[in-house]
């Protein structure tokens, strides 16, 4: 099957001006031209909400689709810690072209160059933006905009509003939005999920929806359709995603031809509260930016059972500072857990699991007071203090690495098209901008970068070259078969009528993907997947129960529909980690490291994206995107 | 430690509902109360019986997904906090806990504890933003915001949108939520050209919603988990004078 050519249409030359250059080519429509089309938005957190509403300011008509009953509630508003932008404003050497070599170095070497250039550039004119639309980020005693540093930089570009800077710039891109629902250029339908994109002569002009408060199957049509839905880390059960967080509007392109880009590519965040019990539902992340102050430590003696405060300094290991003496603390996050995950593997994780290390305040509190670290993190330590029952300015915090992110997803180009025209993958939702392992404060800049300055031209100029469409979605052939697809679907899982629980079935999902494509994988775990996850997916189709009925506000079936995809997803990471005989960024393989147990990366061989396509009846089939390093060199990444 | 729940049960906007009781056993104070809630459901379901709807997301107390009356209180007893963020060890053994939707006019229950917002949306789109398109912001530094006005604008757009200000108010007002969005934008300069539009029509629509009036008792910023000051509010009142001079 090579009748794919993954065009990556990035732009030559000059990596200064290349987007400015790509953009003076891209068609424009006029305001009334633009009002002929009509764009689906599958997602209104950040990515989501920056686009539908810029893209109404532009004149076209937008439907927005959410599972959440308004776009405010989206995982986006979880972001603690902050956004990064190359303002300089601290005068530290910053500039475009470091925090564009700190992203492709922070991703190992496996991102596009021309992408992430595109994104330090763009990254300026989303402060500017936010901050023209109210956004309260933190400011200095001068009235000026305040930074603060971030794991795997040593500049201060993150700008922040205490710990809640996902809410504030997320309230920032739904106000926006708001503002076009005045107009009703963009209508906004809460409580849907997508079940199914609709290709019209291989072009996405559509998809199906199920209205979660009835269980109404519905077609929508449109001109082109924007995938804005976020990570899949909830494949693992535990993570640090909000529980709806789902992969099915990928998956669902996916299965329709949509290629999926380094899918074992997750980030495990290493400022996690750890699990306590087998009844946790989720975690809980502590921002990263913690790490600007606290300093992390195990006790040198194994199997230490002392209170952390009668470990003297000399008994205690400081091992991040140890190891990686120019970065200390603030390494970026792979490195930081799996560090974290070796030493409780030796046996000096601390707490009753012994799956935990120290996060300790003590010397800053002592230096600069605790009104300094409250005026910093004041949330996060409430928030820690309300979890764990424990008062972290007295006591070191208890921290172990969980799921938090998904550098991988949908295939896209330059212009963040799928491998579907007309289909559009932004935010988390595509692969794009990280690599291999994505820094801190990056994920805010990805998702408003697509949102507000990428997608809104790249998109006119695909519908520039389309006739603005009017399908009869009620009687047209295609549309109607696949709203009957769906309703049959659904039809499958209510009828299984077995004996166990969703979350009995995830549960067990979640501990294998954890297990064996987790934080360090190896040859035979991998394959030890493949082989369980298939026998966990029989299991659902044999076994699952949904109780009530479809035609009413169901949970548990929105949790099935949510889990069929995460198995076969989860087949697919392992297939893709276990291609990858190399360790680079998130992905480590235990089978590749270096004699200081540092990812042993192999650019002859792996230097590509790899772009896997769905195959009903077998394996998936790899298709590969060289990846050219052109203006940085490439190295092997030292923190030292 | 064992627990006496009693769940607001209702099918959907058109059932009248009812309270069920469910006994659960054995209870680890550690977990979160919505993890009760979990294993509740799970126990239902493999009964085959229909499990609790709530809604809940984050569970972080970020979100605003959350959110019921726990005996009386919106997000129960623990000051400052939302459901997701309480834990069982805040109540006693034998304890008997009642819960029920958040209880308004503009807030119809979808089914059982679960209730429509979206009124708060309505709110927002009718004036709680800048008119500000992307790409016409001018560079960010040039405007000079006092850090005191900044930090306490900050304050007010920490507002959640939970609705527990709605349900605990004998009114049924929406003002602490609409006067948290208005406070924002009056405290910085950003704000200023729309001002006048934006506090009359936030106003305006929250009453068009059906919310009620406010009487200033506080108990919206006494119940609110993110302890949204009352100040707003007095800041609303004071913008919506002006407004109309």
């Amino acid at each position: 099957m090579n009748d794919l050519n993954l065009n990556s249409k990035t732009p030559t030359g000059d990596l200064h001006t290349a987007w400015t250059r790509h953009k003076d080519f891209l068609e424009k429509l006029s305001k009334e031209e633009a009002n002929k089309y009509k764009i689906i938005i599958i997602g209104t957190g950040l990515a989501g909400a920056s686009a539908a509403a810029t893209l109404a300011e532009k004149g076209f008509n937008v439907d927005a689709f959410s599972y959440h009953e308004s776009p405010r509630r989206a995982h986006s508003i979880a972001a603690q810690g902050g956004i990064n932008a190359a303002k300089n404003y601290k005068h530290d050497g910053d500039s475009t072209m470091r925090l564009f070599y700190d992203t492709i170095k922070g991703g190992d070497f496996r991102s596009r160059e021309e992408n992430v250039y595109r994104l330090a550039e763009t990254s300026v004119n989303i402060i500017d933006q936010c901050v023209a639309q109210g956004v309260p980020f933190a400011r200095e005693y001068g009235g000026l905009l305040d930074n603060r540093s971030f794991g795997g930089v040593q500049v201060s570009r993150t700008f922040y509003a205490r710990g809640q800077t996902g809410q504030q710039l997320l309230l920032g891109a739904y106000s926006a939005l708001s503002r076009q629902l005045k107009t009703e250029k963009v209508r906004f339908f809460p409580r849907h999920d997508m079940l199914d994109v609709v290709l019209v002569d291989g072009k996405a002009k559509g998809v199906v929806t199920r209205n979660l408060l009835n269980g109404e199957i519905k077609a929508h049509q449109a001109d082109a359709v924007i995938l804005a839905t976020g990570g899949y880390g909830n494949v693992y059960y535990l993570s640090t995603n909000a529980m709806a967080s789902n992969v099915t509007a990928n998956w669902r392109a996916h299965r329709k031809g949509a290629l999926f880009a380094n899918p074992s590519f997750t980030q495990i965040h290493p400022t996690c509260i750890p699990v306590k019990n087998n009844f946790q539902s989720k975690l809980t992340l502590m921002s990263e930016s913690l790490r600007n102050d606290g300093r992390v430590w195990v006790p040198k003696q194994k199997n230490d059972k002392r209170k952390p405060n009668e470990i003297p300094e000399q008994e205690r290991d400081y091992y991040l500072e140890r190891i990686y003496p120019a970065f200390g603390n603030l390494v970026p996050r792979d490195v930081a857990s799996r560090r974290a995950k070796e030493v409780c593997d030796n046996g000096q994780g601390v707490g009753p699991t012994g799956f935990a290390v120290y996060l300790d305040f003590k010397h800053v509190i002592q230096n600069k007071g605790e009104g300094y670290v409250r005026e910093k993190y004041g949330n996060l330590f409430d928030m820690y203090q309300n979890i764990a029952d424990e008062n972290p300015y007295k006591t070191p915090m208890k921290i172990y690495p969980a799921v938090h992110y998904t550098m991988g997803g949908l295939w896209v180009d330059y212009n963040l098209m799928t491998t579907i025209p007309g289909l559009f993958s932004i935010g988390e939702s595509n692969f794009s901008d990280h690599g291999a392992n994505r820094l801190g404060a990056s994920a805010l800049m990805q998702g408003l970068a697509d949102g507000y300055f990428i997608v809104p031209h790249t998109i006119t100029d695909y519908l520039s070259k389309e006739k603005p469409g009017n399908q009869d979605t009620a009687n047209s052939e295609v549309f109607k078969n696949a709203v009957n697809k769906t309703e049959k679907d659904i039809n499958k899982i209510m009828n299984i009528k077995g004996d166990m629980v969703v979350d009995e079935i995830h549960r067990e999902l979640g501990k294998v993907v954890w297990d064996k494509v987790g934080m360090s994988r190896n040859s035979r775990g991998l394959k030890e997947a493949l082989d369980i996850i298939p026998k966990i997916k029989e299991k659902f189709w044999n076994n699952v129960f949904i109780p009530g009925s479809k035609n009413d506000y169901n949970q548990e079936l929105e949790k099935a529909l949510r889990l069929k995809d995460f198995i076969e997803l989860a087949e697919l990471m392992a297939f893709d980690a276990l291609d990858r005989n190399e360790s680079c960024g998130a992905h480590f393989r235990e089978e590749f490291q270096t004699k200081e147990n540092e990812a042993k990366r192999n650019d002859i061989e792996f230097m590509y994206v790899a772009a896997w396509k769905y195959n009903a009846d077998g394996k998936p089939n790899l298709f590969k995107e060289d990846l050219k390093y052109k203006h940085v060199k490439l190295k092997t990444r030292s923190y030292k | 430690m064992n627990i006496n729940l009693k769940i607001w049960r209702q099918k959907d906007k058109k059932d009248k509902g009812r309270f069920k009781a469910y006994k659960l056993q054995n209870i680890d104070p550690n977990i979160s109360f919505l993890e009760m809630l979990d294993i509740l459901n799970n126990r239902l379901i493999k009964e085959k019986l229909e499990p609790v709807a709530f809604d809940h997301d984050c569970r972080e107390g970020i979100c605003g997904s959350c959110g019921f009356m726990i005996n009386g209180q919106p997000h129960g007893p623990q000051k400052a906090t939302t459901v997701c963020q309480l834990h069982m060890r805040s109540f006693n053994d034998e304890d008997e806990i009642l819960l029920e939707p958040f209880r308004a006019n503009s807030f119809k229950v979808v089914k059982d504890l679960s209730v429509d917002r979206t009124a708060f949306d309505r709110i927002i789109s009718s004036g709680g933003f800048v008119s500000v398109d992307t790409g016409k912001a001018e560079e960010a530094n040039s405007t000079v915001i006092e850090k005191s006005n900044a930090d306490e604008a900050f304050l007010s757009a920490a507002c959640i949108g939970c609705g527990a200000c709605v349900a605990a108010c004998k009114n049924s007002s929406a003002m602490l939520f609409t006067a948290a969005k208005v406070s924002q934008f009056t405290l910085l300069p950003q704000g200023e050209p729309e001002q006048k539009e934006r506090v009359q029509s936030m106003v305006a629509t929250m009453d068009e919603e059906g919310f009620g009036a406010c009487t200033n008792t506080g108990a919206c910023s006494a119940e609110c988990p993110k302890e949204i000051s009352q100040e707003n509010i007095a800041r609303l009142n004071r913008e919506f004078i002006k407004s109309q001079l």
